[in-house]
């Protein structure tokens, strides 16, 4: 059955019928292809077609959610029974319901915000597996240590999102999405190590040449040889800016609405305060022209834009999606996100911290002893409290330079510390991902090693 | 949805339509001669999720999938194709991208398919299937959860309560003939609570489930058992100090520690990562990589449990696997395609997270054999070290075997005798050595209770873990103190 905007405003007409007094229906559907290469053969290739079906119905102040992957009319009327049914049994709760404001219908095509690359349809599995090997086959050739491979990955992912509610809000909107990554793994003496290194675009054009991403993954595969342990100690640790994305996601997390409408948050009342040091700018942007987290409007049919999220060290805005602000008395931000069958929750678009004025090099130089961090391992970040505390890899900063590199250690500190002791910002703000963050450095953290 | 309604021996006749001839005809139509194995995999998921936050049930969700995966596999290749539509069309189409792959040299002639076999065996049989039990009780569960947290201390501020009940048919087709189908129901319940003291906050955890029957939160008290224990925590947290860091002897308590098993060993020894020689334990069989106080096992037959299948997603049975005996690498874990090409026997741990996705090596309950020691004489033994309960997630590194894992409950010991509760204590090591460590096994081993989730590849799948109490001798703990 061929869904589009009238499937869904028909359900929410039936819904209606049945006594829902507000719903919405969001449907995602697309391709997803991907090849893995392993050592120049081919090792994996899944090609798939998706579509789910979420349905969400208040009857006044209840409600409930259902999702199917099944289109048939039978099963769509049965959700709608189901869906009514469960609603009548959760709680009343007065916040509950869709954003007041009426947006009116969107229709969306690919122009008007740039996410959308049809060069998606025509990308043909020859041509993946070719790039997937020129990546892998230019990890090897970059250093002879480079002796296995865990795989070389090329992914597509085309998208078609289609979003209608009762208030008269409705939109589509079509996503391309190109990923290339590798893992080489090295030897020496007895010591294997693996990284990566990976290039995502919404655009084909602008991804990465094979040869790049295979030779970066390789620079940072041999750069962990000889890895060793340090003294456990307090020193300035510098972040590249793969793991300093990874600190702006936990502190996704607690700027999240709903975990702070929840108490589950260290930045609660903390608005317009100072949380960060006054060389911390951080934007969350759900319109950056191909973006990887842009997208027109968000899981409950508002627009996206641009959010300061802090201005100089100054929290100026959480991320919020309708019912989170309605709960803190403030306005959404376009930030609602969710899974088809599941409530809205409130997450980041593009969320990124504004270059500065530091080269990564010149970060490092005015490190006297000192960890330089390429990757952390571990679940080690608590919301509530901002305890911090994750397994480091790096390369061990001494007078200024980069020298051996260093792992089984750990990092710790408080994250609303850390976010008062960056000293530095980077000048080398790229946007591989959705959260991104040039390289800063963080005055001290304990380093836990032997 | 009722039993009756929805077998394996049904499910494609009654529901789409589907005679497992013309399943047949429609596989060999594209497979036949070109591929060394292919199979389908048929999967009807209902998952239903209700949670609690700030004394009320907000929302109660449910979400039906289901959809057919298609593999061929020809020498060391895999093609994969799935599709969110179960029809012969569909099939076909998804079986032509599958075969992509194949070289035509293949050797598997497609042989006419078995009559539909169900496991030896039910490892969960249960009266009423999770997502049958009316929504109204699970509510109420939900509920009292709520009021009894909060009575257990005015501290007690907030309490997120959530429980996911799950019913899934699979039914697996193999170009060897083989039939075979199993619903597995599961059920996973969780309660956060969130403690406030003059504006210190600290949060606690716990829950349980398993593929069992509703009743069984309220046999021997579990529902108030799994409460309390994260009310405590949570109230222990709020006088908790920072960490101390540096290595120390730790000791870890029986059940959830077991996590420890599961990252430092039980990933890198799943068969694909040997046989691609990627693991820190490539080459290891037949080697002692642990002290002889150490014999681990994974075994995906213990009945209800969360990790435990009747048959793995490739048809499989599950058994009892040895790993380590008394600290000697024994084995790994196999699925069809890793099994085949190391020429080594299948161990029923081909695991999928769904139809979107292929099987891979998993675990399903991973443990630690009990020693003979008393827990306090394992205490009683340390003079300063880290005595860690419970713990949140942890990660491993499979290639260089560094792990880490962190506590969401801990104390000092100090003297023999446990003292002050740290917080966020975070511990790394490396997974070939750090069995090594263990010096002292404990009598009183447990399993967990049941909400641990495995993540492999994007793939998600419920697993369990297991301990007694054991004693390591200097392992990393990061802190800030």
């Amino acid at each position: 059955m061929d869904i589009n905007i009238d499937t869904a405003r028909e359900l929410l007409e039936k819904a209606k019928k049945r006594g829902a007094t507000e719903g919405d229906i969001i449907i995602v559907e697309g391709e997803l292809s991907s090849v893995q290469v392993r050592l120049s053969a081919i090792e994996k290739i899944t090609d798939s077609r998706f579509k789910t079906l979420g349905l969400r119905l208040f009857f006044d102040k209840r409600s409930a959610i259902t999702s199917t992957s099944d289109f048939s009319s039978d099963s769509l009327d049965r959700l709608i029974e189901d869906t009514c049914s469960m609603a009548k049994l959760t709680a009343s709760d007065e916040y509950a319901g869709l954003p007041l404001r009426q947006y009116g219908q969107f229709g969306i095509k690919s122009k008007d915000l740039e996410v959308y690359d049809d060069y998606v349809h025509s990308l043909s599995i020859e041509e993946m597996i070719e790039g997937a090997k020129e990546a892998e086959a230019a990890a090897f050739r970059y250093d002879p240590r480079i002796t296995n491979s865990d795989s070389s990955d090329f992914t597509k992912r085309y998208t078609h999102v289609i979003y209608a509610n009762t208030n008269g809000s409705s939109g589509d909107y079509r996503t391309s999405l190109f990923s290339l990554s590798v893992t080489p793994v090295a030897a020496m003496n007895g010591q294997m190590q693996r990284d990566y290194w990976s290039s995502t675009k919404r655009r084909f054009n602008q991804l990465d040449k094979p040869a790049h991403v295979g030779e970066v993954a390789a620079m940072r595969t041999v750069r962990r040889l000889g890895a060793k342990k340090v003294h456990t100690q307090r020193a300035p640790v510098v972040f590249d800016p793969e793991t300093a994305s990874s600190l702006l996601g936990n502190l996704c997390i607690a700027l999240s609405g709903h975990s702070l409408y929840k108490g589950a948050s260290f930045l609660l009342g903390m608005l317009n305060k100072q949380i960060a040091s006054p060389d911390v700018t951080i934007y969350d942007d759900g319109t950056i022209p191909w973006g990887i987290g842009s997208r027109p409007l968000d899981a409950e049919g508002v627009p996206t834009r641009k959010t300061t999220i802090v201005e100089k060290g100054v929290l100026t805005s959480y991320l919020l999606d309708s019912y989170s602000a309605r709960k803190l008395n403030l306005a959404s931000t376009g930030n609602a996100s969710r899974s088809p069958g599941e409530p809205p929750v409130a997450a980041p678009t593009n969320f990124y911290l504004a270059p500065g004025n530091h080269s990564p090099s010149d970060i490092i130089k005015s490190v006297d002893s000192g960890l330089y961090v390429t990757e952390l391992i571990g679940f080690g970040f608590n919301p509530i409290t901002g305890d911090y505390s994750r397994g480091a890899v790096g390369v061990w900063i001494e007078n200024g330079e980069l020298t051996y590199p260093v792992e089984e250690i750990t990092i710790a500190g408080n994250i609303k510390e850390m976010l008062m002791q960056i000293e530095m910002v980077g000048n080398d703000l790229d946007f591989r991902q959705k959260i991104c963050s040039p390289t800063i450095k963080i005055e001290r953290l304990t380093i836990a090693g032997h | 949805m009722s039993k009756e309604l929805m077998t394996p021996e049904t499910f494609l006749t009654k529901k789409y339509g589907i005679d497992s001839h013309s399943v047949e005809k429609a596989m060999t139509g594209f497979l036949r001669g070109k591929v060394d194995y292919a199979d389908l995999y048929f999967e009807y998921v209902l998952h239903d999720a209700l949670g609690l936050e700030e004394g009320l049930v907000k929302t109660a969700s449910r979400n039906i999938g289901h959809g057919v995966g298609v593999r061929a596999i020809s020498g060391d290749k895999t093609g994969y194709a799935y599709s969110d539509e179960i029809s012969l069309n569909q099939i076909q189409l998804a079986a032509k991208t599958a075969s992509f792959i194949a070289s035509g040299s293949g050797n598997s002639a497609i042989v006419p398919l078995r009559k539909i076999a169900r496991p030896k065996s039910d490892l969960y049989p249960v009266e009423t299937y999770p997502t049958d039990v009316p929504i109204e009780a699970r509510i109420r569960l939900l509920d009292k959860i709520d009021k009894m947290a909060r009575d257990y201390d005015p501290r007690i501020k907030n309490v997120l309560a959530s429980l996911s009940s799950e019913f899934r048919l699979i039914l697996i087709i193999t170009s060897e003939g083989l039939v075979i189908g199993d619903v597995q129901p599961l059920y996973r319940l969780n309660i956060t609570c969130i403690a406030e003291d003059n504006g210190n906050r600290q949060s606690g955890s716990y829950g349980g489930g398993g593929r069992i029957g509703f009743p069984f939160f309220f046999e021997e008290n579990r529902y108030i058992l799994y409460t309390r224990k994260a009310a405590r925590q949570a109230i222990t947290n709020l006088e908790a100090v920072n960490t101390p860091a540096g290595t120390m002897d730790v000791v870890l308590g029986p059940g959830w520690p077991g996590i420890l098993l599961h990252e430092a060993v039980g990933h890198g020894l799943e068969a694909d990562f040997n046989r691609k020689k990627t693991s820190a334990f490539t080459g290891l069989i037949g080697k002692k990589v642990a002290s002889e106080l150490c014999t681990v096992i994974d075994d995906g037959t213990i009945p209800q449990r969360r990790g435990s299948i009747n048959i793995d997603d490739e048809g499989t049975e599950t058994q009892r696997t040895v790993l380590i005996e008394n600290g000697v690498l024994k084995g790994y874990l196999q699925d069809r395609l890793n099994a085949r090409l190391m020429n080594m026997p299948l161990t029923g741990n081909g695991r999928r997270e769904s139809y979107a996705h292929p099987p891979m090596p998993r675990m399903t309950n991973t443990f630690l054999l009990p020693g003979e020691t008393p827990p306090v004489d394992i205490i009683r033994s340390v003079r300063k070290g880290l005595y860690a309960v419970a713990f949140g997630g942890g990660q491993v590194d499979i290639t260089n075997g560094k792990f880490v894992f962190t506590a969401s409950e801990a104390y000092l010991i100090e003297n023999g005798k446990v003292t002050t509760p740290v917080r966020g204590a975070t511990l790394i090591g490396n997974g070939p050595d750090i069995l090594k460590h263990v010096s002292m096994v404990g009598n009183d081993m447990e399993l967990d209770a049941g909400v641990g989730t495995c993540g492999k590849d994007g793939q998600s799948v419920p697993v369990g873990v297991g301990m007694p109490t054991i004693k390591i001798d200097g392992i990393t703990v990061g802190g800030t103190g």
